[in-house]
């Protein structure tokens, strides 16, 4: 998304206040704000089993009998599942589709927010549905929704042959696939599970299980030719395309490239491994040693490691860093490059980089208060209910969206110039 | 004293026994013996194998022994002797007739309840045992037909009732608008990021037993928890994989879940009342791994419910009034060392507590646990005329005034229930949960 036309300008907005909802509405669920932080929205109790949501302190014109799964798409507009006479459909900014289903779940976005895509199930048969638009295929079984950056593509993992209640060796022949924009592949599997479409869309690579025993990865409908043990996520390098997975090896768990190990080092875990924008670097979540997680790059794990987990793995945009959260001793953190931040918190969100990769901001939970830290330092203000800080395009600017952090229950934006926080 | 079964319980048919044998040579069992004993035979099972000296102190810690009338092919060390003795001594060169046999041993004649440990001198784990040979079993494909469907279903859904990602939604909206005919504003809040609580909860709870969760979320309102449930896969906490032997599917099935509380930012995992699930989150799941402890916090419901009542988050209207007693399962008790707390959750709700003797970590099994129960109908018989001390149990804390039995797992609840059913014990049988539900100021 282009953050280019978001409003810059240092300073505070006042943009609404969650109190007077809570007044006006017989209950008032968890708020959201909008990635520009100019919109805070709930769902709300507006009747007998009447429901809306509320934006800015404003009722959407339609009302449903349900609503669940509020969230704002990248492009700031609130989207909803939503349920009419037992019938539900995708609601954007209260206008639901035309089109509406039995049930409709597992809500992703098109990178720039243009597309919607939803899981979705009429009369027992399932497909996954864009804009309102519907696969032409459906199927008995569907799971595992993924979406190509650009929402043109669409894949689930689908089951592609009928089997019996019990039939365990029907099952054992393989009889689940991925289905592509509703097209199924070519061969059947015991399993499909996660799955990844290249960037440019025209690929998918899948984690596979061939019998009880054989996991591969499969791209495109055809499986690799080596075997393993057990596989995780394939990612596609956004430079070659080419597919690397996770895949357990007798020695232990190894990064392979079309089948063959290219990593030398073996770990006793190795997952989410994620490509720099240019391909050349590869970063993951590793066991070096039973018990310790840490971050490996390039197959070096960092020597600090962490006892009880590590999670958000994220790389900075020019591919040279990598921060992540993390928990040890029963205590959340960060820990960016090898070295993690002095305090600890209750809960820790995702590290988030600046545009030219030489901050890092999160937001964190400490004592039921969330602050917005940066560089290891807190800003001085905290709140009741905090969302993911924002840079601006140029770096120089943070945008802090948070509830109560002057005024109980008032929702505010802050934008602050980062030279004044770093002093 | 309960009466006693004659019924012969000789190899019972099973299709996924039976088929999968037909599918092997001898070759490719000696074959896949001997690469499993060279790959996953370490230390732990050379040392139990050569160590044990057939005292048979084991024996008498086996429900399956004592209610065969002390017949030794029942003891723990018999049961050893007959299948994974001759399997080492033989260097994996057995028949295929053998490995249907040593299926139904592994498979249906060991709850992997872990009573024997306690009363072996040099602490050998038969249960440890037993599962060896179900990997070997899951290995060459011979797997009864039960048990085997549901590792497939933990495979295709991640969880183990075929449950699709819609079902468990409508289920949970389901249960919300019942529970709000009693609570107007109750909510089950889903997939609301950052919560304090992701409560978990195995497969059986949306297929067969909602109103679990309409209970559970009748306990978070009137408690004040921040609570949330995923609406994606990795809600279920249950693994049969685990009893299986398909340590590759116990591994997926338990990072989807960890990963399902790191995803929704819960600071905690509090599960329902199941002993399987809290066995493979503390101890199984976590180290396939490579995790020493589950990554995360996670509380069986008898903690959560012990933290409730001591912190007063919850008040009783009217305690429970007829005589219960508590059957302590063996993977939050044995396993776990809750039973304590448990106690304590059934002195604040419960006026009358009868215990059972054995009591504790010297409970006997339910005969449901490990698996046992999963393998199916063809069992049931086998299952329930193997536990008669369990009904002698019983029916001794009946004699002594115990109406009711709170059972805090599902397998045990369930095996309970056959049980008190074979028997004629006309006893009723309650989860913790349900006691709460009835007994608690729902305000
Ligand atoms: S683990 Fe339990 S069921 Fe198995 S042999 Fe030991 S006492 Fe018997
Ligand atoms: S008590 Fe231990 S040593 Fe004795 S027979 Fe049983 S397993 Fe063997």
């Amino acid at each position: 998304m282009n953050h280019s036309q978001w409003d810059w300008n240092v300073g505070k907005k006042a943009i609404a206040d969650l109190s007077q909802w809570q007044n006006a509405f017989e209950w008032v669920e968890e708020p959201y704000a909008s990635p520009d932080g100019e919109m805070l929205a709930a769902i709300v109790k507006t009747g007998d089993s009447e429901f809306s949501v509320c934006e800015n302190g404003g009722l959407w014109e339609n009302y449903f009998d349900k609503i669940w799964y509020l969230r704002f798409g990248p492009d700031n507009s609130t989207v909803a599942l939503v349920s009419q006479d037992s019938m539900w459909t995708v609601a954007v900014g209260g206008q639901p589709w035309e089109n509406r289903y039995d049930f409709v779940w597992d809500t992703r976005f098109s990178k720039n927010g243009k597309h919607i895509i939803v899981a979705a199930v009429s009369e027992n048969k399932y497909f996954a549905v864009t804009d309102g638009a519907a696969w032409e295929q459906a199927y008995s079984f569907l799971t595992n929704l993924t979406v190509s950056d650009d929402g043109n593509n669409t894949a689930a993992v689908v089951q592609s042959i009928p089997f019996n209640s019990g039939d365990i060796f029907k099952f054992q022949q393989g009889c689940y696939t991925a289905a592509v924009n509703g097209e199924t592949w070519d061969n059947n599997f015991l399993n499909v599970w996660e799955m990844n479409f290249s960037p440019d869309g025209r690929h998918l690579a899948a984690e596979a299980r061939r019998t009880l025993f054989d996991y591969t990865i499969v791209v495109d409908g055809r499986p690799w030719d080596n075997n393993f043990s057990s596989v995780w996520k394939p990612q596609f390098n956004p430079a070659d395309g080419s597919v690397t997975a996770p895949v357990r090896e007798p020695g232990g768990w190894a990064l392979a490239r079309n089948g063959e190990i290219i990593w030398d080092e073996r770990f006793l875990q190795l997952w989410h491994h994620q490509y720099s924008a240019d391909g050349k670097n590869i970063a993951a979540i590793v066991a070096p040693e039973y018990g310790q997680r840490t971050i490996a790059v390039n197959g070096k794990p960092w020597s600090l490691t962490f006892n009880n987990l590590v999670t958000d793995l994220v790389i900075s945009p020019d591919g040279n860093r990598v921060a992540c959260s993390a928990r040890a001793a029963r205590k959340w953190l960060i820990a960016a490059d090898g070295k993690r931040w002095d305090e600890t918190f209750d809960m820790a969100w995702a590290p988030v980089f600046s545009p030219d990769s030489r901050h890092i901001a999160a937001k964190v939970e400490k004592n039921g208060r969330f602050f917005i830290f940066i560089d290891g330092k807190p800003l001085k203000i905290d709140f009741t209910a905090a969302w993911a800080p924002v840079f601006s395009p140029d770096s120089d600017k943070l945008l802090v969206k948070g509830i109560g952090g002057e005024n109980e229950g008032q929702y505010c934006r802050y934008v602050f110039k980062l030279s004044a926080l770093l002093v | 004293m309960t009466k006693r079964s004659v019924q012969n319980i000789s190899t019972i048919p099973d299709e996924g026994i039976d088929k999968g044998a037909q599918r092997l040579t001898p070759d490719q069992v000696s074959r896949v013996i001997r690469r499993h004993l060279e790959e996953e035979g370490g230390a732990r099972l050379k040392v139990y194998t050569e160590t044990c000296v057939h005292c048979g102190l084991c024996s008498d810690a086996c429900h399956f022994y004592l209610s065969h009338d002390h017949d030794p092919k029942f003891s723990p060390a018999g049961k050893v002797k007959q299948t994974l003795d001759k399997i080492i001594r033989k260097k994996g060169r057995v028949s295929i007739d053998f490995i249907k046999k040593t299926a139904e041993i592994a498979f249906t004649e060991c709850n992997l309840c872990r009573r024997c440990v306690m009363y072996c001198p040099f602490g050998i784990d038969v249960a440890y045992l037993m599962l060896f040979l179900r990997r070997i079993c899951h290995k060459l494909g011979v797997v009864p037909q039960y048990i085997q469907d549901t590792a497939h279903s933990h495979a295709a859904t991640m969880n183990q009732m075929w449950v699709k990602d819609d079902e468990w939604i409508d289920t949970l909206h389901w249960q919300e608008d019942e529970a709000r005919d009693e609570i107007p504003d109750l909510r089950i809040p889903l997939e609301k990021q950052g919560a304090d609580i992701f409560y978990s909860v195995i497969g059986p709870e949306p297929k067969f037993r909602a109103q679990m969760i309409y209970q559970a979320a009748v306990i978070m309102n009137a408690a004040g928890m921040d609570w949330t449930m995923p609406a994606t896969p990795g809600w279920d906490n249950s693994d049969m994989c685990m009893y299986t032997g398909d340590e590759e599917m116990v591994a997926r099935l338990k990072k989807v879940h960890f990963e399902t509380a790191m995803r929704l930012k819960t600071k905690r995992i509090v599960m329902g009342e199941c002993g399987h699930a809290y066995r493979s989150v503390h101890d199984v799941g976590n180290r396939h791994l490579g995790w020493k402890m589950s990554p995360l916090p996670v509380m069986h419901a008898i903690e959560f419910y012990y933290e409730l009542f001591k912190d007063r988050k919850l008040k009783v209207n009217q305690k429970y009034d007829a005589p219960v007693t508590l059957h302590d399962p063996c993977n939050v008790v044995r396993g776990g060392g809750l039973h304590e707390m448990a106690r304590y959750v059934i002195n604040e709700t419960c006026s009358r507590f009868v215990e059972m003797h054995p009591n504790r970590e010297h409970n006997y099994c339910c005969g449901a646990g490990g698996g046992v129960i999963n393998c199916g109908p063809p069992y049931t018989n086998k299952r329930v005329v193997s536990n008669r001390v369990k009904a002698d149990q019983l029916a001794d804390a009946k004699a002594r005034g115990a109406k009711t039995i709170i059972a805090p797992c599902h397998n045990c609840f369930g095996g309970l229930e056959d049980i008190v059913k074979h028997y004629g014990l006309g006893m009723e049988i309650k989860f913790l949960g349900d006691v709460i539900y009835e007994c608690m100021d729902k305000e």
